[in-house]
């Protein structure tokens, strides 16, 4: 199953065939990373930019590690030591990196749209590592990929996802992910923050988090996004607290084997407890740990070989 | 593209002299066979590999292990592909330092996937040796690499094809020669 696409801005221009083909590389490259010398040749010589405007510790250090074991030179963009600073606008930076021959570009961003923005002027491959409350492609696959490792399978799974969904760049990309790979969602939050336009994706919404995660086999917590509030959406943390926050009495509604996935950071105590967040119901750090196999497979079929025919 | 079948070179009975001869060669050079492990290369050099291995155990009673390996990784030829390698586990699940690896490929023609192979299992620790075993040699060499055991040299064509086809894979046991056809 080849591969044709020249960046990787959002789930939304992937196939479930694409989905399936990452998801396979990456089971490839699990191996890489545990193994004595944790280097493989594939992209050596190749220049790889993380263009970082917007803080991240998990994302930009996973994409570092993943090109670096796929011997690709990565430099870190440092917005607090840029001319970003000085008011270079963003097209400007970009067109000045590209200028030292980068082959792709990382770019996390404030604004939905500037990878899709960036991807009309530029030679390189753009990659989103989030932008804005649009879309973040790579935690939407490194979840399914977590997903397909403690499951097996798709078609038929019950996954909630609970909080922040208005907010949410990555519930977005989740929906439009798992949709695509055919599970049943469900979503969960305070009426503000949860939009009902999403029925054409067949999700299902309930308010009430103790009925949502019924027989659930995944359950998915989202952050509550300060940065993102423009005002009080629920009236309080501590009512929120109350209703949304992940706890044992709730969890005994959801099967047995159930999966608790964050994407985080974890605010403690908010979302879900301490207690939670380390059991072994929650597959959180495997989250963090998959998503360098991922963005190494993503890496390999975006830069991997010359511009592809479509032959043979 | 289209291919026609120049010649078929060998058939099931044939296939399975070769691997028997191979398998003699084989043991007769390792007296240690338990210092002796197989890795095949995908493909179908793994389904060569695993035929190897049951014929070592029936000649000698011996379990050699056998890994699989994927060299796409250390492949130097990437930008000259078209066709776009989807990249499969490498399965080795054995310390192969100190040990005499056996490596096997259907057929050897620049000699550049041995070389990607090489690469890859030095990374993965310091074998004592390695010996290659490739069913097929079909020539044009790029590379000063050569087969221990070779099951059949076939002086080929750059233009030509071999194509190897395993039971396993495609229902039966056969060696052909195949060519594009020109599209007036």
């Amino acid at each position: 199953m080849p591969f044709f696409h020249k960046h990787l801005l959002g789930i939304q221009d992937l196939s479930k065939k694409d989905i399936l083909t990452i998801l396979e590389t990456a089971e490839s490259m699990e191996g890489i990373s545990t193994r004595d010398v944790k280097k493989v040749p594939v992209l050596r010589g190749k220049t790889i930019i993380n263009l970082f405007l917007e803080p991240s510790t998990r994302t930009s250090s996973s994409f570092e590690l993943a090109a670096k074991r796929l011997s690709a030179d990565i430099i870190n963009f440092n917005r607090q030591a840029s001319s970003v600073l000085k008011g270079e606008s963003l097209r400007d930076t970009v067109e000045n990196l590209e200028a030292m021959y980068a082959d792709a570009i990382i770019i996390r961003h404030t604004a939905a749209g500037a990878p899709h923005y960036v991807s009309t002027f530029c030679r390189s491959h753009i990659i989103n590592a989030g932008d804005g409350a649009h879309e973040h492609p790579t935690q939407a696959l490194l979840d399914a990929y977590t997903i397909k490792q403690k499951k097996k399978k798709f078609e038929g799974l019950k996954v909630v996802i609970v909080g922040d969904i208005l907010h949410s760049r990555v519930a977005r990309s989740n929906i439009l992910c798992l949709h695509k790979l055919g599970t049943h969602i469900i979503l969960s939050g305070p009426p503000a923050l949860v939009p009902e336009s999403l029925e054409k994706f067949k999700v299902e919404v309930n308010y009430d988090m103790d009925r949502a995660v019924e027989d659930a086999d995944v359950i998915m917590m989202l952050r509550i996004q300060k940065e993102r509030q423009q005002k009080n959406s629920y009236p309080s943390i501590r009512e929120y607290r109350f209703l949304y926050s992940l706890t044992e009495k709730k969890l005994k509604k959801a099967k047995k084997k159930v999966i608790i996935m964050h994407p985080g950071p974890v605010n403690k105590g908010v979302e879900l407890t301490s207690d939670l967040a380390s059991s072994d119901r929650s597959v959180i750090l495997k989250q963090v740990e998959n998503g360098v196999s991922v963005r190494m497979a993503v890496l390999y079929l975006l830069l991997g070989g010359k511009e592809r025919e479509a032959t043979d | 593209m289209d291919v026609k079948i120049k010649a078929r070179i060998m058939d099931a009975k044939k296939i399975k002299r070769v691997f028997q001869r191979i398998t003699t060669e084989i043991i007769e050079r390792n007296r240690n066979l338990n210092q002796l492990v197989i890795v095949g290369i995908r493909t179908r050099g793994v389904h060569i590999a695993r035929r190897i291995q049951k014929l070592i155990k029936n000649l000698e009673d011996e379990d050699v292990p056998l890994g699989i390996l994927d060299a796409t990784l250390y492949r130097d030829d990437f930008s000259d592909l078209n066709k776009q390698h989807i990249i499969k586990k490498t399965e080795i699940g054995f310390d192969i330092s100190d040990k005499d690896i056996l490596l096997v490929d259907d057929v050897i023609f620049t000699g550049r996937t041995i070389r990607a192979a090489m690469d890859s299992l030095f990374d993965l620790g310091r074998p004592r040796s390695i010996q290659l075993l490739v069913f097929i040699d079909r020539g044009h060499r790029e590379l000063p690499i050569q087969a221990d055991y070779t099951g059949k040299f076939l002086p080929t064509s750059r233009r030509e094809n071999v194509k190897v086809r395993l039971k396993e894979l495609d229902n039966i046991d056969e060696v052909l020669i195949t060519e594009p056809i020109e599209i007036q």
